[in-house]
């Protein structure tokens, strides 16, 4: 009767839950992004710290010059799962930008070199700015931007990904943003000013192609192409947007193990108890 | 309920219910700790951990209050007169005894840096005041000396000295 | 009622203490030696699970409410802040914002319990009025939750909801103006919303303690929805009996609940969410959290404004009127034939309905939406009332005592079946 019964609650929570999912994914797409292998993904993912550290490089050079990351600080770039520099590197990468403090004693805002307790430092100082530079459009902040974006999945699979813990939706889609330039067939007309993107929502993106092979120069030997970037910023934006996710993995492994010894205990205590009562 | 069981199978049992009990001990524990853990200072807190102060702008005889972690940072520029008082001073006499030359760096007799917060219960001191004209805190009238030892009043400690160090001649960074 | 024994202070200090506040002979009376019917199976223990996701929520929540700031220009950003550099602050902000979704499901899968075993019905019926006051309550307390984040789905979802008000004759537009504390959803709003999201759970507390109370004069209903003839023969004590399976039933429950707290734990959410508030700016696709869709597809399946939040509001209305619009005598659904075939169509439309909830109002979407709202309301208003009189019900057995040991007598394989009479279907 037990086992039956959960089992028939899981199903019925299951079949409660996955309806929103469909809703969870924004639509309008012409090109669904192809799913990518992650090291992050699954149960046992974990973030590739060589990855992180290219992908930062990529972010530094190419998508920081138009992109804020307010919630990123210098000093998270050293802390355990993430790219993990080192702390006099950290200290270095922060001391390459002015950042604006103040006001001093007489007043008046200064600059200084970065120090690891500074945020990431916004390439405009407002909206308007921004929108200024860039034909009126917003280079939107990168700090969650690989947990702001998703794709539409449709049946089955938004069920399913809950249980295969399908979660990398949002970097699928940076990479495939990144990769998805090109001409545009002849039916479609792409405004002035705007470009031409297979995966885009719209298919017409105001950001120009940021990236060609070769244009950042990796020290390990990784390919430097637009494919490799693409990954590599895409994780790294990733561990942006959830910086704990090596630490939550971990945990999410030991709670689980933990919660089903506790369950199997429980089980055989409660049946030993209720072993002279029909029920 | 009344157990006509053979003791070995109480025993059985009981060790079931003692590891269940414990077992659950121990998550009831686990899932006790982020709750606590999350009151320690979070990680934008520590990360403010030091403080970089220019000391070519303050004049002998001026204190100067900076703030690190969140607490006043009393910076002295010391007299002459007022250095030669905090290093003749009788120690014999003093609640915390302290020579002066272990609460300022070597060669830097005229800058002490002390952190401003009375050790009896945690009140700021008025600088350059009471008996001793270095601070007296008006909570509780404890007065302290020109080196922020504790000499008259209830506050059992001397002014604690926060860990800086000098990067040139006039800047220190404390933290 | 009566139960299986009651406090007896052993020494002095004891008896001086319960003659002067009998809180023990209390705990003892309600949560040791409460009658608990033999043969309650695994759907009753989402009450257990339910008083335990009410304690999570409370507790993480004011834990979150230690570094959150409701100020509408850094709320997104607290919340960040949160997930960032607090201690273990994204395991209790995960814990919290799945932590609603579990209360939910938990929620409807005792709500459904309650349907298909007749729990609603005499003596219960202010039991199950007052479910649907913390219902109510649970779904304010969500929503305004929801808002706190400030994200796009936040703001968004803060407007069309409170809009809903503003369907009301004359006086609506004045209502919501009030609601915002402005113009639009505002710093105002988010504010007020902080205030009463941190209240409301400590009414739904309240509303549950009564709840119990309710539960305990009446007595539980049970699978063969027959009373309790003989306390000693029909019952068990609560403890240890019915506090061990609880407790084996919630951390089962826990173990569900990690699976999205680790592991999956922005999929019950939406991505818009963390995009921070843009009042110029509407996402595409608007839907509200996955627990209201079926009322959302009951608002939007009624093409005249004022009507489709009547529908709305209705839907859960008709809920508390259940006790007296089911006519039949009979409680269980096991031993109501036609009403067991009802009840599964009607889980199917109510979850087909959440489905359409989340589907662009467009095309086929919309006529079915319109089906399955009417087919909601028939099943309410007109099947229920009728049954009553058309439906033969199977002769009930005598006592639970004799329900169990026909289960037993039976043997294995019908065992499974009868005991296990949701999936019969």
């Amino acid at each position: 009767m037990t086992i039956r019964s959960i089992l028939f609650g899981a199903a019925a929570a299951a079949l409660l839950f996955v309806a929103p999912a469909t809703a969870s994914e924004g639509g309008g797409h012409d090109g669904r992004p192809p799913r990518l292998s992650w090291s992050f993904a699954g149960p046992f993912g974990t973030y590739d710290t060589a990855q992180l550290q290219r992908g930062f490089k990529v972010f530094k050079e190419v998508c920081s010059s138009c992109h804020s990351a307010n919630f990123l600080y210098f000093r998270n770039l050293g802390q355990p799962g993430g790219p993990s520099f080192s702390e006099a590197q950290v200290k270095q990468i922060a001391s390459g930008y002015q950042i604006t403090d103040g006001p001093n004693d007489s007043g008046d805002m200064f600059e200084r070199p970065g120090r690891p307790s500074d945020h990431w430092p916004a390439p405009f100082p407002n909206e308007q700015a921004a929108r200024a530079s860039n034909g009126g459009a917003l280079p939107p902040d990168m700090s969650v931007l690989a947990k702001a974006r998703s794709y539409h999945v449709g049946f089955p699979g938004f069920i399913t990904d809950a249980f295969i813990q399908y979660q990398e939706h949002g970097v699928d889609y940076i990479h495939a943003v990144l990769t998805g330039y090109g001409e545009a067939p002849e039916d479609v007309h792409v405004q002035s000013g705007l470009h031409y993107n297979k995966y885009f929502p719209g298919n017409q993106i105001a950001m120009p192609n940021p990236l060609s092979d070769g244009l950042v120069e990796y020290t390990d030997g990784s390919p430097q192409t637009v494919d490799q970037y693409a990954s590599d910023v895409a994780a790294f934006l990733m561990w942006v947007a959830e910086p704990h996710l090596d630490a939550r993995k971990r945990i999410g492994f030991q709670v689980v193990i933990f919660l089903i010894v506790l369950s199997g205990l429980l089980y055989f205590t409660k049946k030993k108890v209720w072993k002279n009562v029909a029920h | 309920m009344a157990h006509a069981e053979t003791s070995q199978k109480a025993t059985r049992r009981d060790f079931l219910y003692i590891a269940t009990g414990a077992v659950g001990a121990v998550g009831v524990a686990g899932m006790v700790w982020p709750f606590v853990s999350q009151l320690q200072p979070d990680a934008s807190v520590l990360a403010l951990s030091t403080t970089e102060v220019d000391l070519s702008p303050i004049a002998e005889g001026q204190i100067v209050t900076v703030q690190w972690r969140g607490k006043p940072i009393f910076i002295s520029h010391r007299t002459k007169k007022e250095i030669e008082e905090a290093q003749k001073a009788d120690l014999a006499s003093m609640r915390d005894p302290q020579p002066d030359a272990d609460r300022v760096k070597a060669g830097k007799d005229q800058w002490l840096v002390v952190i401003g917060i009375c050790t009896h219960l945690g009140c700021v001191p008025l600088g350059h005041q009471g008996a001793y004209d270095g601070w007296f805190c008006p909570c509780h009238g404890s007065v302290y000396d020109t080196s922020g030892r504790i000499r008259q009043g209830p506050a059992p400690l001397n002014l604690a000295l926060p860990p800086y160090a000098f990067t040139s001649d006039t800047k220190i960074v404390i933290g | 009622m009566e139960g299986h024994s009651t406090y007896q202070p052993k020494n002095k200090v004891a008896q001086w203490f319960e003659s002067r506040l009998p809180i023990v002979g209390l705990v003892h009376s309600s949560a040791i030696a409460y009658p608990v019917p033999k043969n309650l199976n695994y759907f009753w223990t989402f009450g257990a699970i339910l008083s335990f996701m009410l304690v999570v929520q409370i507790v993480s929540g004011i834990v979150l409410a230690m570094h959150y700031v409701a100020y509408a220009p850094v709320a997104f950003a607290r919340v960040e802040h949160i997930m960032r550099d607090v201690s273990f602050g994204w395991l209790l902000r995960y814990i919290h914002a799945n932590g609603a979704s579990m209360f939910f499901i938990a929620v409807y899968i005792h709500i459904f319990r309650g349907l298909y075993y007749g729990s609603y019905k005499a003596p219960r019926e202010v039991l199950w009025i007052l479910g649907v006051i913390i219902y109510l309550l649970m779904m304010a307390t969500a929503f305004m939750g929801y808002v706190l984040p400030w994200g796009q789905m936040s703001y968004w979802g803060a407007t069309v909801i409170t809009n809903l008000f503003s369907a009301i004759p004359v006086v609506g537009e004045v209502i919501v103006q009030w609601l915002w504390g402005g113009y639009s959803v505002g710093d105002p709003t988010l504010n007020r919303f902080f205030a009463l999201h941190y209240l409301l759970p400590f009414m739904i507390a309240g509303v549950v303690g009564l709840h119990i109370w309710a539960l305990h004069h009446v007595g539980q209903n049970n699978p063969d929805g027959i009373d309790v003839k003989s306390v000693s023969k029909d019952t068990v004590p609560f403890t240890p009996y019915a506090t061990l399976k609880d407790v084996f039933a919630i951390a089962v429950f826990m173990i569900f609940f990690s699976w999205f707290i680790f592991y999956t734990p922005n999929y019950l959410g939406h991505s818009d969410n963390y995009i921070p508030a843009n009042p110029m700016s509407t996402p595409a696709h608007i839907v509200p959290e996955w627990y209201f869709l079926p009322f959302y597809a009951i608002l939007r399946s009624i093409p005249d404004k004022l009507g489709g939040v009547l529908a709305m509001f209705a839907a859960i209305a008709v809920l508390a009127f259940l006790p007296w619009l089911d006519t039949s005598k009979v409680r269980s659904a096991r031993y109501r034939p036609l009403f067991r075939i009802f009840f599964w169509i009607f889980v199917v439309v109510a979850v087909g309905l959440g489905y359409l909830g989340s589907q662009p109002s467009e095309g086929w979407y919309v006529i079915v939406s319109r089906i399955f709202t009417v087919y909601y309301f028939v099943h309410f208003l007109i099947i229920l009332p009728l049954l009553g009189f058309i439906e033969k019900p199977k002769p009930l057995p005598a006592s639970i005592a004799d329900a169990v040991l026909a289960k037993h007598a039976a043997g294995g394989a019908t065992v499974m079946a009868g005991a296990s009479a949701p999936e019969t279907k």
